[in-house]
């Protein structure tokens, strides 16, 4: 066995709150291909990072062509031939694909002025483009390529750096099946020139396909390898779950009652040969699970009339109705409390009893003039009621605590007896406290008669918070589940398109 | 009043109590009556300007439409026998038509406020140039409109200050405007869209309507505003009537707390900005600076009290955050950055 060309030993990473890498070790040989695997949250990035010298690990060792180092700086990763092929490009759309990949790197005329020799940076990568087998040429503009070109061209940027091991977060997120395809045999291309891969990716179909090798990690924690040959979706996830989910479920005061939203066969522009048919009823919360980019947070844009809707059909108490915009979505008592809140759920710089006004301000009218009185009373009857933590409703939102603003965001919605309420991603960055505080005040307001859609990526969550599940697998509802069925087996099954 | 007005208005005193030690002339009640004068009609300009900043746009036409409608508008009542009420009438239309246009542009087009308003404050000078084959336009000789005249230009005394007609127009258009700004919904949903136009949205408010508003406001003053400056010239040389005026504008809203980020500014800092700039003109004159200087002058003003306003500002948010940090978080934890450079853009 020939010695590693990487090796990471005992490495640990400790956020404010969280363990993201709790003893991690992991090792990498010339031309083999390692698939990461695991949940949302399971350290995957933060490891990748640490591989990239961008974040610093708290302990262990990195082992790299036999030299022990307790950590990476970015040039070092970069001269040792670690390369990232991201998952957003980071690439100039206003540039050619020569000039992207040797972008700050370009060959120059001689002389004071050191213009870019054209001729010789085109001839530069051309054998790459060759190399890899790709469509394009050295002098296409980048904004003509698709997705799948431009990662080729992150591809051939790495190759450029005479990159030596390829890191790629989730490469094939956003491409076709052909497509995928041919990145699988770029792949096996540049194992047999003996370079070597980490790719994370949640599609288990990929990484029987191409992997020699699975590492799945939990909670920040190894928790098993697979080799080749025992690579089975069922043994992958049966490593990728398992985790102690600490109850958080509330039982509801009452069975649910009848369907409030119902959602018949909506498409979204993301996925517009996928149709979503599902219904939310009274005094329940529906989580709605799925990966990261499974057309969720689309959905629900749609639904609140952000974007349009491509087909289909909205019915409230079993009455079809049409909506255009967020307004019309408010008028019927549907309100969706955005996945950013920063930038789509609050003003920031604005005080907290007038973000909670804004959206229902026609209200608060005395002579035609705004009752800052009257604002200010309500604002601290929801500060009392949320638990918003603050000397004053004045202070601006952005002053508080990740926690409190979303508590704000809610309050917007609280004030004005809402029907369905879309949570999406009710308690991201938002500390464990107010994270309870949350989930109490989503069942108070289904015992009061208020129908929940909740979209979550944190399992935990998902599991502990919701009465039933249902999950979504590239634009379309792969399954639902109820309370019997909850596992993370389950949902995840469903969550990379399996049936359970 | 703001902390911030209040701030500006000490500037404004301190600048005229210098001015008025070295010339006492500044004090004299013709002087204070002309500046004045300016001030009225530089000040609806820069309020008109201010509504399309506070939504995150801008207007560089303002100059432009003000010798369009400012030539329009004498040609309606000296040669064409248009009983000035109706000429007002439409000149005023003339303005919401052209608001309505940029806005519209900017929405629904996306195109940039200022490539818009730039494309708009070439064509309308070019218009006005053509209409009058570049002549000057003014009113013949014995051409005479007393009502007119007397409401645009005229004074009242007031405890025995001629108070020109212009200030009391200015004073309208403030109050209302103060009003719409600062304790309307409407306002309330300038200033959303101004700060964060998707929360807006997402807050149900109509982003779209409120911008295109705005510029329908801006229009509309601006073409008020025409009429006020064309009676008060008398005659208006279209190559150069009104050039640069949107710049004043910019100038006073700048000066009165508006971010070009949008969001930002209030209605009397606006006022008190077109007076800081009128007085600063004034002081050019009175204190034998060479009038060549002039624009050196504003600008080197307008630079330091946007620095200082800045300089206060993150001084007052640091206080603010360091006050509320203690309870609701661990003290390490910093400012959070979006507060102090407020990237509304992205």
């Amino acid at each position: 066995m020939p010695e590693p060309f990487l090796e990471l030993v005992d490495i640990s990473k400790t956020y404010p709150g969280v363990v993201a890498l709790d003893h991690v070790g992991l090792s990498v040989s010339r031309g083999e291909v390692i698939a990461l695997i695991g949940e949302n949250g399971a350290g995957k990035s933060t490891l990748m990072r640490v591989l990239g010298g961008v974040v610093e690990p708290d302990r262990g060792v990195i082992r790299l062509e036999g030299v022990e180092r307790q950590s990476l700086t970015v040039a070092d990763a970069i001269k040792a031939g670690i390369a990232f092929v991201h998952q957003e490009l980071n690439l100039f759309d206003n540039l050619d694909v020569a000039g992207n990949v040797y972008i700050g790197r370009e060959p120059v005329h001689g002389g004071l002025l050191k213009l870019i020799d054209r001729k010789r940076l085109h001839a530069q990568v051309r054998p790459l483009l060759d190399r890899l087998g790709a469509d394009f040429e050295a002098d296409a503009p980048l904004a003509e390529l698709s997705i799948a070109q431009c990662q080729l061209v992150e591809i051939i940027k790495a190759l450029s750096l005479d990159a030596r091991l390829v890191i790629m977060d989730e490469p094939t997120s956003s491409l076709t099946l052909t497509e995928t395809g041919r990145l699988m045999r770029v792949i096996e291309g540049l194992k047999a020139d003996g370079v070597s891969i980490i790719f994370i990716t949640h599609r288990l179909n990929e990484v029987m396909q191409c992997a020699d090798r699975a590492v799945v990690l939990r909670d920040g924690r190894m928790v098993g390898a697979l080799k080749r040959a025992e690579l089975t979706p069922a043994a992958m996830i049966r490593l990728m779950i398992g985790r102690d989910l600490k109850s958080l479920y509330l039982p509801p005061a009452a069975p649910p009652g009848d369907s409030v939203l119902e959602i018949v066969g909506a498409v979204t522009d993301t996925y517009p040969d996928r149709a979503v048919s599902l219904s939310v009823r009274r005094g329940e919360i529906l989580g709605l699970a799925g990966l990261v980019g499974s057309g969720r947070t689309e959905l629900a844009r749609a639904i609140f009339g952000i974007d349009p809707l491509r087909g289909g059909a909205i019915k409230l108490d079993g009455e079809p109705i049409r909506i255009a915009t967020p307004q019309a979505a408010i008028e019927h008592g549907i309100y969706l409390i955005p996945e950013d809140r920063k930038s789509s759920g609050l003003l920031l710089d604005v005080s907290i009893a007038e973000n909670i006004s804004l959206p229902d301000l026609a209200s608060y009218l005395r002579f035609w003039m705004v009752d800052t009185a009257r604002e200010t009373e309500n604002a601290e009857r929801q500060r009392e009621r949320l638990n918003i933590r603050t000397h004053d409703v004045a202070t601006p939102v952005g002053l508080l605590s990740g926690g409190n603003q979303q508590k704000v965001v809610l309050a917007k919605w609280l004030s004005m007896r809402p029907k369905v309420l879309i949570f999406d991603e009710p308690t991201r960055g938002v500390d464990v406290g107010a994270k309870t505080e949350i989930y109490d005040m989503l069942r108070r307001l289904t015992n009061a008669g208020v129908a929940i859609l909740m979209i979550s990526s944190d399992m935990e969550e998902v599991i502990g918070v919701s009465d039933r599940i249902a999950v979504m697998h590239e634009g379309a509802i792969s399954g639902f589940l109820d309370r019997s069925q909850f596992s993370e087996h389950n949902v995840l099954q469903l969550a990379v398109g399996h049936t359970v | 009043m703001r902390k911030k007005d209040l701030s500006l208005l000490v500037l404004i005193l301190v600048v005229g109590a210098v001015v008025a030690f070295i010339n006492p002339r500044f004090l004299l009640v013709g002087n204070l009556s002309n500046t004045l004068n300016q001030v009225g009609l530089f000040g609806i300009i820069s309020i008109a300007e201010a509504f399309v900043i506070i939504i995150g746009g801008i207007e560089l036409s303002v100059g432009s439409v003000i010798a369009l409608l400012g030539v329009l508008f004498i040609d309606l009542i000296v040669n064409h026998d248009v009983h000035w009420l109706v000429a007002f009438a439409i000149i005023v239309a003339a303005g919401l038509a052209i608001g309505v246009m940029h806005g519209t542009l900017v929405t629904r087009m996306r195109i940039q406020p200022f490539v818009v308003t730039l494309c708009g404050l070439l064509i309308y000078r070019g218009a006005a140039r053509y209409f009058t084959e570049d002549a000057t336009a003014g009113f013949g000789f014995g051409a005479s409109f007393p009502m007119l005249e007397w409401l645009t230009t005229g004074r009242t005394n007031v405890l025995g200050f001629p108070l020109p007609h212009s200030v009391v127009a200015l004073i309208l258009v403030t109050a209302v405007a103060w009003v719409v700004l600062h304790r309307s919904v409407f306002g309330r949903y300038l200033y959303a869209v101004g700060k964060n136009e998707e929360a807006a949205r997402y807050s149900g408010i109509r982003a779209n309507r409120v911008v295109i508003s705005a510029y329908i406001i801006c229009g509309g003053l601006t073409a008020f505003s025409a009429v006020l400056i064309a009676m008060y010239t008398r005659s208006i040389s279209p190559a150069v009537h009104g050039s640069f005026y949107e710049l004043y504008a910019i100038a006073a809203a700048v000066l009165g707390g508006c971010s070009l980020r949008g969001g930002e500014g209030s209605i009397i800092g606006v006022v008190l900005g077109t007076v800081l700039l009128q007085v600063l003109q004034n002081l050019v004159n009175l204190l034998g600076i060479p009038s060549s200087l002039n624009f050196a002058v504003m600008g080197t003003v307008i630079l330091i009290g946007v620095l200082a306003d800045q300089y206060l500002t993150q001084r007052g948010r640091r206080a603010k955050a360091a006050k509320e940090r203690p309870e609701t978080e661990r003290p390490e934890t910093k400012i959070p950055a979006p507060l102090l450079d407020r990237a509304n853009a992205e």
